[in-house]
């Protein structure tokens, strides 16, 4: 009894786990291309379920499908749009290894005029 | 677009202008709607025509109201105010207008209409003119839409007549 109690609540901690894993990839930073990607899908979509609701509404005569039909483009775009899908992460950027930088230093700016003396670095 | 509030802010953004265009494009599409409304009132009974105290003249009516203002509903119609005036003119006033009745209709199943009732309003005049008066009964409506400008239009129906002398 207390050996299935303690497996329930590893399991239920292990869920917790993964779920707290896949919310903090899905609101992480976007690379560039996805950002492009994700601006460019969400415009189309909108403006394709608004076309697609507009007509739908008047042809059939009803406001309230065309509402409807909009209503549920806006959720499906977000749903593709808002959380940092992994199809959005295609083309990250590789930043300079810290090891690699220091082989490389920064050259000093000129110091023009006699001023104060501030230790540059 | 760099991080979720970004994006959400401009989802929901985009999202509401381009649902503004949409409304305003229902709006607009109802100019396209061809109208052909007719209606018909006949006094059937002039109940009682009295000076009141004060000196003013009043008048009870029944009327008997029928209308089809089927074709006044579009897609984008939330209901039509329609009400029933009597226009006369008096040496005071160039134009009186009396409202005697009005409703509301929700929608086009309730448009064909045939109504027998006495007026809703008092039909009183500013002072004692109505005696032998002629006067139209104008039909008005306005058509509310669900977005956007909405339409007020009427049909003038005349040739009625108040009696000469008090009932």
């Amino acid at each position: 009894m207390k050996s299935l109690l303690l497996k329930h609540n590893r399991n239920i901690s292990a869920a917790a786990g993964s779920t707290v894993k896949i919310v903090s990839i899905l609101i992480s930073p976007m690379d560039w291309q996805g950002q492009k990607l994700a601006e460019h899908l969400m415009q189309l979509l909108l403006v394709c379920f608004a076309v697609v609701a507009f007509i739908t509404g008047y042809v059939l005569g009803s406001f309230q499908t065309m509402m409807l039909i909009y209503a549920a483009g806006v959720v499906l775009t977000s749903l593709l749009v808002v959380p940092n899908w992994p199809f959005f992460n295609r083309h990250s950027l590789n930043w300079l290894d810290p090891s690699e930088a220091d082989k490389h230093p920064k050259p000093h700016p000129a110091i023009s005029g006699p001023k104060k003396k501030t230790a540059k670095k | 677009m760099h991080s979720f509030g970004y994006r959400a802010n401009a989802l929901l953004t985009f999202a509401t202008t381009i649902l503004a265009i949409m409304c305003a494009m229902a709006s607009v599409s109802d100019n396209f709607n061809s109208l052909s409304p007719t209606s018909e009132v006949q006094v059937l009974n002039i109940n009682w025509f009295q000076k009141k105290p004060d000196g003013d003249d009043e008048v009870s009516l029944t009327l008997n109201i029928s209308a089809n203002l089927e074709s006044l509903f579009t897609w984008n119609t939330k209901q039509v105010f329609v009400f029933l005036a009597a226009e006369y003119g008096t040496p005071k006033n160039v134009l009186n207008q009396v409202s005697l009745w009005d409703g509301i209709i929700p929608s086009k199943e309730h448009a064909k209409f045939s109504i027998h009732t006495t007026n809703k309003y008092r039909f009183i005049d500013q002072g004692s003119n109505l005696r032998g008066k002629n006067f139209n009964l104008t039909l008005h409506w306005h058509v509310m839409p669900k977005t956007g400008k909405m339409f007020a239009d009427k049909i003038v129906m005349s040739g009625f007549r108040l009696p000469e002398a008090y009932r």
